[in-house]
């Protein structure tokens, strides 16, 4: 190489070191802080019905908890005494990106934590580099079943149950109260409509899996409509519903696209015409507030959101409280996932401190949450399946009704399904085990 | 095409800046960052694809095209023949976009300024909807992959960043022939006019077949070895119209002035977007955004022209 070049070459690169120079920053925290990256949604069209009410929810219990104001058996401050310092990361676009971000959290910003995740995709893409980094994962919402049944994770937690769950025990719900002798043989018929990606086509399956099993005489439309993601325009699909002799309409529709999809079949008296049950819709409830149609059967994805709101357990009566209190607004499904998770958490170092007499390790911390038992706002939860690192709870469903006396919606008929009811015995694939007819299954 | 290419000083200059990375990425700076050089030199060979048409006046909105069905053909290898082996991964990518591209290219010639953008849009929606609906591939989920192997062992972080770097100097020298060699001086000539080129004895169709071809073969590779580097595959990151545009982004920041200016603007880039997410989690895009337009503003030849400005590049780069 020639004098000029050696020169340019170094020039060049004197140029890049001084770029990344001024970006780079390290924090050094003492032993009694600790740092976890909380990641949901805060832009793109998930961040209003999902990802917002979730960080929220997340925030509220860490503030508590930091200050030691959340009631019992949360009430001792601090994640195993240490303050946790959180940061809040936007999941949005894409795994591929969600890793490079997951992996400056873990390198750059040295977290002693993750928590967070509502896409199935995210998680899945994230679960394995996890383990590669040896990084405490507690993932809060996502729903696919294939995360565990694929592969056991070493570092990675689910406090939500899979959406196996949701989907069975809207068919069960259908099932007992709606077929069962209520209805001519005609009317036990039922079509869905869900959107074209994995999340949509995944939790029709599984309706119509757990439909065989709970009602094996209840006959599948042959058109079920899996239109795009995000259409906004479901006039040919509502058409179709409308046309297709099945009564019952299941859908996992959320964001806009189901408040779209309510607003458009509503006018055309969908709501009248079927029995439509909606898996993630709670969401809608409260932005269409008396708009929105009464009898639509409802699930939340768990004992948390619109189905537990009135619920008198302190820990509920007190999140439902301070979260009104400090957001204007009703703390919605994932709110309570996120804070859940953050619990879990809480309860893991605080068990992992008690056994080892000092601020825990990673691994210790890792083994206090396997397999453990931690009260959430309404149930208990326990880590039972996916070698003690997937949650699993009861699932409920509601109809819902606006009370017009106190200008809010509310559901009734509301009925909760046990985790032994509605998911497979540990080590069992979810699919198997509905195929083979669900056994073993205790409901009730 | 070859002949002399070591001694153009732009090779040069690229060559030495990569090795000079490599060697503190290796030894010095901290993962999170050779993470970033990583994939910003991934995504760079992309940009480089894009910056060979470009200078034509061809902008393709749909390189995620080849950019996905890269990553895609990795991924699938793996998942049906058990493929790990890093140099067969990017064989592999860059074939099956080179073939992609080859097929694709018989109608794209024929078409160009927004219609050529739309035509090749339009292509890559297709492949974004097929991969969506498919369950078998992942659906919106995607894939994960498994860490790239060489020979039978697996292939640790840093190997895998040195290997890009060379896979980059590879391309680099590749590229700088391609533009140097008469047919790639046909490029400006194209681009001044097309009729006076078809008189001069050459096929303009073909000429830009070729060209084609070769940014579809780096945009694969590219695809591949991010796929490689961050171990997962979806639609959502590596198909979808924003990572079109995406690429287009780095184009435009990089500047079309030298080779190593679409790896400068990757990296700078990558970096830019991990500071975003940082600093503000709920207006990223907007930093993303203000960063381009404050560049078409402020310097329209893209970052490239800001070190020329520093006067140190000027004499021979032109030739």
């Amino acid at each position: 190489m020639k004098f000029g070049t050696m020169k340019t070459v170094s020039s060049v690169f004197l140029t890049f070191l001084f770029v990344i120079g001024t970006l780079f920053t390290t924090s050094v925290y003492a032993k009694d802080r600790i740092k976890v990256g909380v990641v949901s949604f805060l832009t793109g069209p998930a961040g209003g019905p999902f990802g917002i009410p979730a960080k929220q929810g997340a925030e509220l219990v860490i503030d508590a908890i930091n200050a030691g104001t959340m009631p019992a058996p949360y009430n001792k401050k601090g994640f195993a005494g240490a303050t946790l310092d959180a940061i809040y990361s936007d999941e949005s676009g894409g795994g591929t990106k969600q890793v490079a971000l997951f992996r400056d959290f873990v390198q750059k910003q040295n977290v002693d934590a993750m928590i967070g995740y509502i896409s199935s995709g995210n998680c899945m893409a994230i679960g394995p580099v996890a383990d590669e980094l040896k990084m405490l994962t507690v993932f809060s919402t996502c729903g696919t079943p294939r995360l565990y049944e694929e592969k056991l994770r070493s570092h990675v937690f689910r406090t939500q149950a899979n959406a196996v769950g949701d989907s069975l025990a809207a068919a069960k719900y259908i099932a007992d109260e709606y077929f069962k002798g209520k209805m001519t043989t005609a009317g036990k018929m039922y079509t869905g409509i869900n959107q074209n990606y994995a999340w949509g086509q995944d939790s029709y399956k599984f309706f119509e899996l757990g439909m065989k099993v709970y009602m094996p005489s209840a006959v599948g439309s042959s058109k079920p409509q899996f239109p795009k993601l995000f259409a906004g325009q479901y006039g040919t699909e509502i058409s179709a519903l409308s046309l297709d002799k099945a009564k019952v309409v299941h859908s996992s529709f959320w964001n806009g696209d189901w408040e779209a999809f309510v607003l458009q079949a509503m006018v055309r008296g969908f709501f009248k015409q079927k029995i439509v049950v909606s898996s993630v819709g709670g969401s809608a409830v409260d932005t269409l507030g008396k708009k929105f149609p009464d009898g639509v059967i409802m699930g939340t994805r768990g004992l948390v959101g619109l189905n537990v709101r009135d619920n008198k357990d302190p820990l509920n009566t007190w999140f439902v409280s301070e979260y009104k209190k400090r957001y204007k607004a009703w703390p919605l499904g994932p709110s309570y996932q996120y804070a859940r998770s953050v619990m879990a958490y809480k309860l893991a170092m605080d068990k992992a401190a008690a056994s080892a007499g000092k601020f825990p390790t990673q691994d210790q911390a890792i083994s206090a949450m396997k397999g453990m038992k931690f009260k959430s706002f309404v149930d208990t939860i326990e880590f039972t399946r996916g070698g003690g690192h997937q949650a699993v709870h009861a699932i409920s469903y509601g109809i819902t009704k606006y009370n017009k006396a106190k200008g809010e919606p509310e559901v009734e008929n509301l009925k909760t399904y046990a985790a032994s009811c509605i998911y497979p015995p540990a080590g069992v694939k979810s699919e198997d085990w509905i195929n083979n007819g669900m056994p073993g299954r205790k409901c009730e | 095409m070859f002949k002399g290419i070591l001694k153009d000083q732009s090779v040069q200059t690229s060559i030495g800046v990569i090795f000079i990375l490599l060697i503190f990425g290796s030894f010095i700076l901290p993962e999170w960052m050779s993470n970033n050089f990583m994939y910003g030199m991934s995504r760079g060979l992309a940009v480089l694809g894009l910056m060979i048409l470009w200078r034509t006046n061809l902008v393709s909105f749909g390189h995620a095209l080849y950019y996905g069905f890269g990553a895609y053909a990795v991924a699938l290898c793996q998942k049906f023949f058990g493929v790990t082996d890093i140099f067969l991964r990017l064989l592999i990518a860059v074939a099956a976009a080179g073939l992609l591209g080859f097929a694709l290219g018989f109608i794209l010639r024929k078409y160009r300024e927004i219609f050529f953008a739309m035509l090749s849009l339009a292509f890559s929606m297709v492949l974004y909807g097929l991969l969506a609906k498919a369950e078998f591939l992942g659906s919106t989920d995607g894939m994960s992959i498994s860490p790239s192997t060489f020979f039978g062992t697996e292939l640790g972080r840093i190997a895998l960043f040195n290997f890009i770097g060379l896979v980059v100097i590879l391309a680099i020298i590749f590229a700088q022939a391609y533009l140097r060699s008469s047919l790639g001086h046909l490029t400006t000539a194209i681009q001044d006019n097309e009729i006076r080129v078809e008189y001069l004895g050459y096929s303009v169709e073909k000429a830009i077949h070729i060209k084609y071809v070769i940014s579809a073969c780096l945009a694969g590779g590219a695809g591949g070895l991010m796929a490689a580097s961050l171990g997962q595959v979806d639609p959502d990151s590596m198909v979808l119209w924003s990572v079109s545009g995406e690429l287009v982004f780095v184009t435009i920041m990089s500047g079309l002035g030298n080779i190593l200016a679409p790896f400068i603007g990757a990296v700078i880039f990558e970096f830019i977007r991990t500071y975003a997410f940082e600093w503000a989690p709920q207006a990223w895009q907007m930093i993303i955004g203000g960063t381009l337009l404050a560049i078409i503003f402020f310097s329209p030849g893209g970052l490239w022209s800001l070190f020329q400005k520093l006067n140190f590049l000027r004499k021979k780069n032109n030739e």
